[in-house]
């Protein structure tokens, strides 16, 4: 029984086998649509989401299984104080995988150490989001057909993004590539991360807080938002939030096969007149994630199509 | 008992002076009846001064605890007055509840029951890192 937990519980050889099923369910989606028939999902999701949650509902209903769960901790007995542990052992007898989000960091690796099912870290506050990753790698193969040797700017709260931190840990076992990190000096990058995934394995790295300066040399451009619910303060939120908006003007900068993801929701960092501009892939990219999520679920419960 | 001699038990040796009442308290050594010996400031060809601790005892010590506070000390176990084993001791590839982890974002802070765990994560400068939320300790 595994569980994913963090991006490097998974080996480069899986994900490339990942990529492979959600290939081949992306062209043939007919042959998956009874491989998860009796089998449930959990979907417990303490904090708020949108398209994580639907998403791996998606993935699991288009699996021919059936979904059940919670979509914020109101509506759990966390709100009567039941503990991670506690509620994961409960619910490890009515589902066989569970996707859990939780706002507290580790809460996921907690419930991987009591549960009986594999659980899928769908976001544990600002730390780790493998399955948005797992959604990313997937339309990086897709739209630029490959992983070595790409610069990669990542544009925003890279301090409490967790996404920015689980690609980061992704990318990095790639040959060749190189991080652009633009944000302001208030979100700028972990140092631990930083060292860990970029300086100790030799990538090349440059820190800037211009996104235009650095515009040019990008294959990718992933911006983030900049997430209030992550901050103690209002006032530096308030102040931070319009640091970066992507505009089509600032695009004119940009090479013509660059691509522009997004883990979503977006706020105004990227301006809507973006969306036309065919390097826009962050609507396509939220689509890759329920494909993969369905590789995910089939690789997690060993079912074999 | 003499200062320099006891019978079973562990000598910690090599500890930094000034270090060994920490050690000291976090071995939980006052709960002890069997005596303990601390000496303070002795003279050491390698450090300069050292702290040392006694304890003429059979008892168990946590080695990841004296490893981690003291990552250079050297345990003897001393078995009818003679050294049996020398342990140079190294630091511990994690320690379990000794330290807690300072991020208010991490689970530890709500969760009841679960251990406080950090890992080393370098060696050459002893980082210790949460193993939930990868917060270094402090």
């Amino acid at each position: 029984m595994r569980s994913v937990i963090d991006i490097l519980d998974l080996s480069v050889e899986e994900i490339d086998q990942l990529i492979a099923v959600a290939d081949d369910i992306i062209a043939n989606p007919a042959k998956y649509r009874e491989a998860c028939k009796y089998k449930t999902l959990a979907t417990l999701f303490f904090e708020p989401s949108t398209r994580t949650r639907l998403s791996f509902e998606a993935a699991m209903l288009s699996l021919g299984g059936n979904v059940l769960g919670f979509s914020d901790a109101a509506s759990s007995s966390a709100k009567k104080g039941e503990s991670v542990a506690d509620t994961v052992s409960v619910v490890s007898g009515y589902a066989d995988i569970i996707a859990m989000r939780h706002p507290k960091e580790g809460a996921p690796l907690v419930a991987s150490m009591k549960s009986l099912i594999p659980i899928i870290n769908a976001g544990d506050g600002g730390h780790f989001h493998p399955s948005q990753t797992l959604t990313d790698l997937l339309t990086i193969r897709h739209e630029k057909g490959r992983f070595e040797g790409l610069t990669v700017g990542l544009c925003g709260d890279l301090k409490f993004g967790r996404t920015v931190h689980s690609l980061i840990e992704a990318m990095s076992r790639y040959t060749g590539v190189k991080f652009v990190l633009i944000s302001p000096d208030e979100l700028k990058l972990p140092d631990f991360v930083r060292k860990t995934f970029i300086e100790d394995k030799g990538l090349a790295c440059q820190q800037v807080t211009s996104l235009e300066a650095v515009m040019p040399q990008l294959d990718i451009l992933y911006m983030t938002r900049v997430q209030g619910e992550r901050f103690f303060n209002e006032e530096d939120y308030l102040r931070l939030r319009d640091t970066y908006i992507l505009t089509p003007e600032k695009l004119k900068l940009a090479k013509d096969d660059m691509i522009i993801m997004h883990p979503l929701p977006r706020v105004n960092e990227i301006d809507t007149r973006v969306d036309d501009d065919p390097r826009a892939c962050y609507f396509r990219q939220a689509h890759y994630g329920k494909f993969i999520r369905m590789a995910l679920i089939l690789k997690l419960l060993e079912v074999e199509v | 008992m003499r200062i320099d001699s006891i019978k079973n038990g562990i000598v910690i040796d090599h500890i930094p002076a000034g270090k060994a009442m920490q050690l000291y308290n976090m071995l939980g050594l006052d709960a002890l009846e069997c005596p303990v010996a601390v000496l303070k400031n002795v003279y050491s060809y390698k450090l300069g001064k050292k702290d040392i601790i006694k304890i003429d005892s059979d008892k168990e010590f946590d080695m990841d605890l004296i490893s981690f506070v003291c990552p250079r000390a050297t345990v003897c176990i001393i078995r009818d007055e003679k050294v049996v084993e020398k342990k140079q001791i190294s630091l511990p590839q994690t320690i379990t509840d000794i330290l807690t982890c300072k991020n208010p974002r991490c689970i530890t802070t709500t969760e009841q029951g679960i251990h406080q765990i950090f890992r080393l994560t370098s060696p050459e400068t002893g980082e210790y890192r949460c193993i939930y939320c990868d917060t270094q300790a402090k």
